[in-house]
């Protein structure tokens, strides 16, 4: 399935096929061979493929990233609700254990494929494709992979999506992205979760984790939502839809062939 | 950690190139990483003492490039220093910045025994 595009040339054997690094001989037994290459290039070369198939089948993908317990699966149950009439939805769940959050998106009517990671705490791009195979990328407008709960570990590996959403709970402190530059920065929209706890709250400022945000040079749009109030839901929901349109002007024609 | 699985995928790439050149044991491995690159060199050592285990790079020593964090002003056009929470242009304070420097996660070279 995965033939046509060349992908059983692996990481690997490609350097067989195409001139290695530079040689420079020390001496006759000893050899320092430059590769310059990023240690994560099978992680990448999947996610490049992974990539394909979401295009090949017009899916926009969005990879959602938080701590634990920050609100993912229940703004996506919020979000399913407010769109799942006009766009077709799916959802890959990434969680330690349990089946539970993919529960709750199919009870909303809406295909959800769980990737139980066991002891891995973040989901890597070889672990979506083999998800993929399993979800009805035809009939979909929008993918969302909702990414083990973690601040680190979750930045280092591309997955093939278009877009990344940090989610940042008003309850877990506005200094987390100075703490988290990493996963904070690769973010392409920074939601502010349960924002109708913020009056119970008295030392979380969306104005400085907006500063915290802007010092990692972020320039993307940051929106205060609750999942509970709908409060910011207009503004993530439109960012949405123009996101949508944009994957929909760029892809120039139908799928020829499929992965 | 994720370090160990950035380890064994360096491995599996070390060891393919060991095998290409026909090598009987990697020397050295030398890496670079930057401060943005979500790897923390200690956590990656640590992970290469248990993942180098059967493999050519048994005895092998890995080597850390740290690579400064650096940015590109997009509003002045300075290039300067920073740090990986506070990426602002050093000259006129600016957060429009771009990184030229501190994201790397690369395997840099290995240095092999043959026969
Ligand atoms: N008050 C309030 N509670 C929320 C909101 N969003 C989520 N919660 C609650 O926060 C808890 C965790 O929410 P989840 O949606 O399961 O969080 P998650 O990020 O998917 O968690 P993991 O998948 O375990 O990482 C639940 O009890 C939710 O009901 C919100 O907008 N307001
Ligand atoms: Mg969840
Ligand atoms: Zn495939
Ligand atoms: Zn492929
Ligand atoms: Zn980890
Ligand atoms: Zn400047």
């Amino acid at each position: 399935m995965c033939d046509t595009c060349g992908c059983n040339v692996t990481h690997g054997n490609r350097h067989l096929i195409e001139e290695g690094g530079k040689h420079a001989h020390t001496s006759d037994d000893h050899v320092a061979i430059e590769v310059l290459e990023n240690l994560l290039s099978e992680n990448d070369h999947q996610a490049a493929h992974n990539r394909e198939h979401f295009e090949r089948h017009g899916v926009l993908a969005i990879n959602l990233m938080s701590s634990p317990g920050s609100g993912k699966t229940r703004l996506l149950e919020r979000t399913i609700d407010h769109l799942s009439g006009r766009y077709k939805i799916g959802v890959i769940e990434g969680d330690l254990e349990t089946e539970n959050d993919a529960q709750r998106i199919r009870n909303k009517g809406v295909p959800a494929i769980q990737i139980t990671t066991g002891t891995a705490c973040h989901l890597d791009a070889h672990m979506i494709h083999q998800a993929l195979h399993q979800t009805p990328l035809d009939q979909l407008d929008l993918l969302f992979i909702e990414n083990v709960g973690n601040l680190v570990c979750p930045a280092s590996f591309d997955l093939g999506q278009h877009l990344n959403v940090t989610l940042l709970s008003v309850t877990e402190g506005d200094d987390k992205p100075a703490k988290y530059p990493v996963i904070f920065r690769a973010a392409d929209h920074v939601l502010i979760t349960k924002s109708d706890l913020l009056p119970l709250l008295d030392d979380f400022d969306p104005d400085n984790a907006g500063q915290a945000l802007q010092q990692l040079a972020y320039k993307n749009p940051i929106t205060l939502v609750s999942a509970k109030s709908d409060q910011g839901m207009d503004e993530w929901l439109s960012w949405l839809e123009a996101q949508l349109s944009q994957a929909k002007e760029n892809t120039t024609e139908p799928a020829t062939a499929s992965l | 950690m994720h370090e160990l699985s950035v380890c064994q995928s360096m491995l599996r790439q070390v060891e393919e190139i060991a095998q290409r050149e026909q090598a009987i044991l990697v020397e050295r491995i030398i890496i670079q990483i930057g401060p943005l690159s979500g790897v923390v060199p200690e956590l990656l050592q640590q992970a290469f003492t248990i993942a180098r285990c059967g493999t050519k790079a048994e005895s092998a020593e890995l080597v850390t490039e740290t690579q400064p964090v650096r940015v590109h002003c997009l509003q002045c056009g300075y290039d300067s220093d920073a740090q990986a929470n506070r990426l602002l242009c050093a000259k006129c304070g600016d957060y429009r910045t771009r990184l030229i420097s501190g994201d790397e996660l690369l395997l840099a070279s290995v240095e092999l025994t043959k026969n």
